[in-house]
């Protein structure tokens, strides 16, 4: 280790240099993101052997489901990470103002993403489907809960590295939360890619 | 520009490769909704499926700058997909090889 080079800014007093910090924490931050891949795996695994099971249920099921809205919101969240990855080659430029603002409305997608699901969820209270109404719709809300429960622990990573990006906590030599709160992002963006077409498009 | 510890560059995405993804993830998008109003049968999965893992691809390989990533990252994030594969596929052949079905 040569120490001369470690540079030691005011914002980071870790006892590894920036460098070493971003290596292990994106294999850190990759190894939880398989996790995440795991635990929907098990909803995944579950909506196959039911669907092969059950065709017809799944295919009437299914048809309750609002198209357009599942639509609206694969756009929205597409969008989210489009600013998200912006925000972060943002951030690693040295470009603090426009880093903060592209994280901003990456925050406001996902607020968005989360008002298009209560009325999708209000809609089909108010159609008496529940949770316990069948197997599709025990996995419809499971799945998509997940979803948004990830949805909202983003939110509120995303709300504290934006606060930190405006108060200049992070520059071209120091990124490495806001690359991390963007893979974390971008999963949950990905499993939606998944989640849409399996229960909105095909019954 | 600061060397990783592996001794490689940062590599910094352009903006301009980010929106090129992005037009084509919300092209894809269209394209799979567009396909589900007509009806192929068994093929229906099959196709959404293969639209969606490339969207997901496109999200991995430059939102997610896998395709800039030393091999070590690839491990991990490959790893946990051949996990999924074996979860699904075990799960499957167990519940529909049963004698009695439980």
């Amino acid at each position: 280790m040569e120490e001369a080079n470690m540079e030691h800014d005011a914002h980071h007093d870790l006892h590894m240099t920036p460098e070493e910090e971003y290596s292990s924490s994106k294999l850190g931050m990759w190894l939880f993101l398989g996790t995440e891949i795991m635990l929907f795996g098990g909803l995944f695994a579950a909506y196959a052997i039911f669907r092969a099971k059950y065709p017809e249920l799944f295919l009437e099921s299914h048809q309750e489901l609002n198209r357009e809205m599942g639509a609206v919101n694969t756009g929205i969240l597409i969008f989210s990470s489009l600013t998200m990855a912006i925000g972060v080659t943002a951030i690693q430029r040295g470009k603090q103002m426009l880093a903060g603002i592209m994280i901003l409305v990456t925050i406001i997608c996902g607020l968005g993403f989360g008002v298009v699901k209560y009325f999708e969820y209000g809609s089909k209270f108010s159609h008496h489907i529940y949770p316990d109404t069948n197997i599709f719709f025990s996995l419809y809300f499971m799945m998509t809960g997940l979803h948004m429960l990830h949805v909202f622990v983003g939110l509120i990573v995303l709300g504290v590295i934006m606060v930190m990006t405006f108060q200049k906590k992070f520059d071209e030599k120091y990124s490495t939360p806001v690359e991390m709160g963007g893979l974390y992002w971008h999963l949950v963006d990905l499993v939606w890619i998944y989640l849409f077409p399996l229960l909105y498009l095909v019954g | 520009m600061s060397e990783n510890t592996n001794g490689h560059e940062k590599h910094i995405t352009s903006y301009t490769t980010y929106f090129l993804v992005w037009v084509a993830l919300m092209i894809l998008t269209f394209i799979t909704v567009y396909i589900s109003y007509f009806d192929f049968g068994q093929l229906n999965i099959a196709v959404a499926m293969f639209v969606a893992s490339i969207k997901a691809g496109a999200v991995a390989l430059f939102f997610m700058h896998l395709k800039f990533e030393d091999p070590i990252t690839w491990l991990y994030a490959l790893f946990p997909i051949g996990l999924l594969f074996l979860l699904i596929g075990m799960t499957i052949l167990d519940t529909f090889t049963r004698i009695f079905p439980i």
